[in-house]
């Protein structure tokens, strides 16, 4: 400890943003091509992401004259690093994450509200009433898609002090949890029919999470023409492009260490650097499995919705989903065993 | 305690990704929801009918097509009708047919552009590209007809300037023979999907009696229930022969309610309706000339004797068209005016968008089928400043104008 360990994690830390970036756009351009394929068209090069976000970095940034500058311009950094942040959190494959321990999955879920957060107070900021339409729609896209993940996040930490209940060194909100422990693993018929109902929601969630359609309310480029983002540009608007990248590979893997904590390298019977590094592109692929069902999917089938519909099919199916997840991890360790008997 | 109106305006136009040409719609919102809207045009204006008043009537035929990149043969259309009702000239039947067989072919493919748009307005993606994908057919289609995709150069005063040769005849067969599932599958795509229905269904309602009262016209009045069509009304060319009836929700088995689902059902079936049209005028299609006169120069000669004035009327895919011309023994027109169905589409606007949320706006906007361009015939700038004219000052005008035309005549 001491030094050394504070250099290495901040070496650590830089390794981490600067793969995240890199994966993040990656991600996005296999997001682009396969939604192109699935929409008969061809769709841009894997690379496209890095030549706009180097495009817009290239590019001036435009204040608008009624906007508030400081706050117009914080908005962006804000959102990029909240979003950086989630990385620092999340196990890569069987490396653990650079700040594993400090932070569990109740502030994973307040991190990820935080650049949704920023974009609405940029949206506010910009001074236009599209930017403003976007940002109360933003807010209570906001409101709505956060309960249904709180339901399941508890429901998920309750089964894990339900199955473990002696175990002294378990913290059930923390993600090493579910690394230590496989959640399907250890449940009966019930607890697995819960856990798929809340992997379902954390699924859809993900679009609304990422304001993607049909959760887009709040961009919606043909209603109010990029709504939070319609005075962006240039940096400013490279910085939130950047943060909704790292949002989706976030989600994507917080998905991924809950629900498919799996290695590889067991498997293969590798170990060593060699190992972590099998693992770690075992975790992108988990990711971009999970994104494909969970962005892409739903993205290329659906039209938007409208406001008040995002919010009766969030706040109160999802909610409902979640909750009858949550009731059945709760009554699965006394009505599986006695399912079990009975097909016994 | 009093209700607070907090309103604030929100303009939409005149460019906005939700919008496909120019226009302004002025809204006042409270919340998501619209309390105010006012219509704002005139902002593509290019003096097409001036354009055309100072050209002989073979040329004007050009000009026409190029009102609208969408409708350009039903504008080349009506004026042909209208020059030859001035002029009495008699079209022969095969040019008929051939006529019937472009505009339908068109309608098609317009009806197929709006409901690729209608999909993007509500951010369905991959409906815009298969439908249009399915457009992409039909343009084909009217490419190896004309060699045109959007102005075909196929209309003539007295006929039509291309024959359809055998080839071309079973070509076109084959591709409606083809064409047909795909409307089917069209049909159901968009009239069963939950997520369109969501987005469409008791949105941007225009009821029977406004649509009577604001004059709405096409596929917009039809939907509402009103059986109003030019083909089925006063049928012209090939149509007298072919029965055709107007389409409205009843003809799915369903109650007219007059929402955009309603609009999108008869866009839709009327597609189904343009290939059994285009069927049948193959399948019939006469033998005889293509113009009634194919020197263009006695054309001209003989228009330039005529003191009369014309009117043709086409149902466009948007509604019904007017043209009007006056020809006054001189080598151009002496006036010409072109009323689209935007025009009176416009009106409908009103009680179809009051009420409806801000998200709604592109998909009813849109639900008409707006074409600006078509619509915009006058514009007042003085001084770089636009201006609007109120009614009183509009009637002064015409009243001038209408003196100035009698002392013409």
């Amino acid at each position: 400890m001491g030094l050394e360990f504070f250099l290495f994690s901040i070496l650590f830390v830089f390794l981490t943003m600067g793969l995240g970036l890199v994966v993040a756009l990656f991600i996005r351009g296999i997001d682009r091509k396969l939604t192109a394929h699935m929409q008969a068209r061809i769709g841009p090069p894997l690379r496209q992401p890095f030549l706009d976000i180097g495009k817009l970095f290239g590019k001036d940034t435009i204040i608008p004259e009624n906007s508030i500058p400081w706050l117009y311009n914080l908005a962006p950094i804000a959102c990029f690093a909240s979003a950086a942040t989630l990385l620092f959190y999340i196990p890569l494959g069987s490396l653990d994450s650079v700040l594993a321990g400090r932070g569990d999955l109740v502030l994973l879920t307040y991190l990820l509200l935080l650049p949704s957060l920023a974009l609405t107070l940029g949206g506010f900021a910009s001074g236009s009433p599209y930017a403003t339409v976007g940002a109360q729609r933003e807010m209570v896209t906001m409101v709505s898609y956060e309960f249904p993940i709180i339901i399941g996040v508890v429901a998920l930490a309750w089964q894990m002090t339900m199955l473990f209940p002696f175990d002294p060194n378990l913290y059930a909100f923390s993600l090493s949890a579910f690394s230590a422990h496989l959640v399907w693993a250890e449940v009966g018929l019930f607890g697995w029919v819960g856990l798929a109902l809340i992997l379902f929601v954390f699924l859809l969630v993900t679009t609304g999470e990422l304001a993607k359609v049909p959760f887009d309310v709040g961009e919606a480029e043909t209603e109010i023409a990029g709504g939070l983002l319609a005075e962006y540009s240039g940096r400013n608007l490279a910085l939130f492009y950047l943060g909704d990248c790292i949002k989706a590979v976030a989600m994507g893997g917080i998905i991924v260490a809950i629900f498919f904590p799996f290695n590889l390298s067991p498997l293969l019977s590798i170990s060593g650097l060699q190992a972590n590094a099998v693992d770690l592109l075992f975790f992108f692929v988990k990711i971009i499995i999970v994104l494909f069902f969970s962005l892409m999917l739903i993205r290329v089938g659906v039209a938007r919705l409208k406001i008040n519909q995002v919010v009766d099919v969030q706040w109160f199916t999802f909610s409902l989903i979640c909750i009858m997840g949550l009731l059945l991890v709760w009554v699965d360790p006394w009505l599986s065993p006695v399912l079990g008997i009975l097909g016994g | 305690m009093a209700e607070k109106s907090c309103t604030y305006s929100l303009p939409i136009g005149p460019i906005h990704p939700a919008l496909h040409e120019p226009f302004l719609f002025q809204f006042q919102i409270d919340g998501e929801r619209i309390k105010k809207v006012d219509l704002i045009g005139g902002k593509v204006h290019r003096g097409i009918e001036w354009m055309g008043m100072r050209r002989n009537p073979i040329q004007v035929i050009y000009v026409a097509e190029r009102i609208c990149g969408i409708c350009s043969c039903s504008h080349a259309f009506t004026y042909c009708r209208a020059v030859e009702d001035a002029a009495d000239i008699d079209v022969p039947e095969r040019a008929q047919y051939i006529r019937a067989i472009i505009a339908e072919l068109e309608r098609m493919h317009s009806h197929l552009l709006w409901a690729g748009v209608a999909a993007h307005e509500i951010g369905f993606d991959s409906l815009l590209y298969y439908t249009w994908r399915a457009r992409e057919g039909v343009m084909d289609l009217l490419e190896l007809i004309s060699g045109n995709r959007v102005n075909y150069g196929m209309l003539m005063i007295g006929g039509v300037r291309r024959d359809l040769s055998d080839e071309t005849l079973s070509k076109i067969k084959d591709a409606m023979d083809r064409f047909d599932p795909v409307a089917d599958k069209l049909i159901y795509l968009f009239l069963e999907d939950k997520t369109v229905k969501l987005r469409t269904q008791d949105v941007g309602i225009l009821s029977f009696n406004d649509a009577i009262k604001l004059c709405a016209l096409g596929p917009t009045a039809r939907a509402s229930g009103v059986r109003k069509d030019v083909r089925q009304d006063q049928p012209y060319c090939a149509y007298a022969d072919l029965e055709i009836r107007a389409i409205t929700p009843e003809n799915f088995d369903k109650e007219t309610v007059g929402d955009v689902y309603d609009k999108t059902l008869v866009r839709l079936l009327e597609v189904k309706q343009s290939i059994g049209i285009i069927k049948q005028c193959v399948d019939s299609l006469p033998s005889g000339d293509l113009l009634a006169e194919p020197k263009l120069v006695k054309i001209l000669a003989t228009l330039k004797k005529v003191n009369n004035e014309g009117l043709g009327r086409v149902e466009a895919p948007r509604g019904e068209l007017v043209h009007w011309v006056r020809l006054q023994e001189s080598t151009n027109l002496r006036a010409w005016k072109a009323r689209s169905p935007t025009y009176n589409n416009v009106l409908p606007w009103q009680p179809m968008l009051i009420g409806e949320q801000i998200a709604d706006i592109p998909i009813v906007a849109a639900s008409t089928d707006p074409c600006f361009s078509c619509l915009d015939r006058a514009v007042v700038t003085k001084n770089g400043k636009s201006e609007i004219i109120t009614g009183e000052e509009l009637h002064r005008l015409s009243l001038e104008k209408t003196r100035r035309l009698k002392k013409w005549g």
